[in-house]
């Protein structure tokens, strides 16, 4: 899933200083797994919001709405309504950073914020801690290493390690960090498959990745 | 047992103090109370195993989210005692009220009162 974190209260704070009639937008795709942005999470942000704006005498009308998902334009419907009864001010969007862009494709005239940080593609590894585990290169090639990804999950994205920072297990960058390479060593021990790791890994060909530029997939069989 | 405790903490009832939502917290100031405390049962002696743990990292949130917008962290407090102790449950609700009484009314009510989720 796409993983994110709320932005320091303070700095929405600042982005909505100047309105007094905000729409406040969840997400119930990724965000609401992570618990970021999720009609819970929207609840909260706003209630805070409007107990900083009370306290400085200038109370906030925020209203609030969270849509199936923020990425389909479909979904996005769902914004007509409370957006052609209202003039809201602003449009804040606590889904990644897809549903603001989305909204404000479809809202020339509206100005709409990030409540989010997006931080990464990953998982959750227990309940309220998550971790990268891709970088969407965009060509898959975690089967040369044990199924795991040194593109995400080594400091350096080495396609050949480890690295002589590994120690214990752990990475260079930190002790709360596992060495990804440790990792990909003691599975491909495991599999039987350490000769495996005497081939050298050539360079990886970038332009499938964010080098290449922006990047679209087009289903013909499914397009209509 | 016939005991008193100020009459402006108002008492909200739930099944476990794992039940108390931030939300509800956050709530509780956004419409006026100046303070807002969860009376949990002791820890260890949860009916439910952690509701009370729960609780106490949800007030944990509560007291920071006040703190990242300028109010008091001291409006939020959790309080742990036994359902057979109410003189320690008296005793609390004057403790947080002389807490409150001292940092003075919340610059967010309308002169409300202090809340109280208990268990
Ligand atoms: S808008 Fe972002 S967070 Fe929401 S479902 Fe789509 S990708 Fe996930
Ligand atoms: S220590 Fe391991 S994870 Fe860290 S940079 Fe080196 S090889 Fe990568």
């Amino acid at each position: 899933m796409v993983v994110g974190e709320s932005k320091p209260i303070e700095e929405i704070l600042a982005m909505v200083a100047d309105f007094d009639k905000i729409l406040l937008t969840g997400c119930k795709g990724c965000v609401t797994v992570c618990n970021a942005g999720g009609q819970k999470e929207v609840g909260i942000l706003a209630s805070a919001l409007k107990i900083a704006r009370k306290k400085e005498g200038r109370e906030i009308q925020i209203d609030e709405v969270t849509l199936e998902r923020q990425c389909d334009p479909e979904y996005i419907d769902q914004l007509e309504e409370p957006i052609n009864n209202n003039s809201y001010d602003a449009v804040v969007s606590m889904a990644c950073s897809v549903g603001p862009q989305y909204i404000a494709a479809r809202y020339e005239d509206l100005l709409v914020f990030p409540a989010l940080n997006t931080t990464f593609i990953g998982g959750s590894l227990e309940h309220g801690v998550w971790a990268e585990f891709c970088q969407a290169c965009g060509a898959c090639g975690i089967h040369n290493f044990g199924a795991l990804c040194p593109i995400a999950r080594c400091a350096k994205s080495l396609l050949n390690g480890p690295c002589g920072g590994s120690s214990g297990g752990k990475c260079e960058i930190s002790p709360e960090t596992d060495c990804v390479w440790h990792l990909i060593y003691d599975r491909m021990n495991r599999l039987g498959q350490l000769d495996k790791m005497a081939n050298v890994v050539m360079f990886k060909d970038w332009t499938t990745s964010r080098d290449g530029g922006p990047r679209k997939i087009v289903r013909e069989d499914l397009k209509q | 047992m016939r005991l008193n405790y100020p009459s402006n903490v108002k008492i909200v009832n739930v099944p476990c103090t794992g039940r108390v939502d931030i939300l509800h917290l956050l709530k509780a100031v956004e419409d006026g109370a100046d303070g807002v405390y969860v009376a949990g049962c002791l820890e260890g002696d949860c009916h439910y195993l952690s509701g009370n743990l729960k609780a106490k990292k949800r007030v944990a949130y509560v007291k920071k989210v006040l703190e990242e917008i300028g109010l008091e962290p001291e409006r939020a407090e959790m309080y742990n005692l036994s359902a057979a102790q109410g003189t320690r449950f008296a005793e609390i609700a004057r403790e947080f009220t002389e807490r409150i009484r001292e940092l003075g009314p919340s610059p967010v009510g309308s002169g409300a009162k202090s809340g109280a989720e208990a268990a």
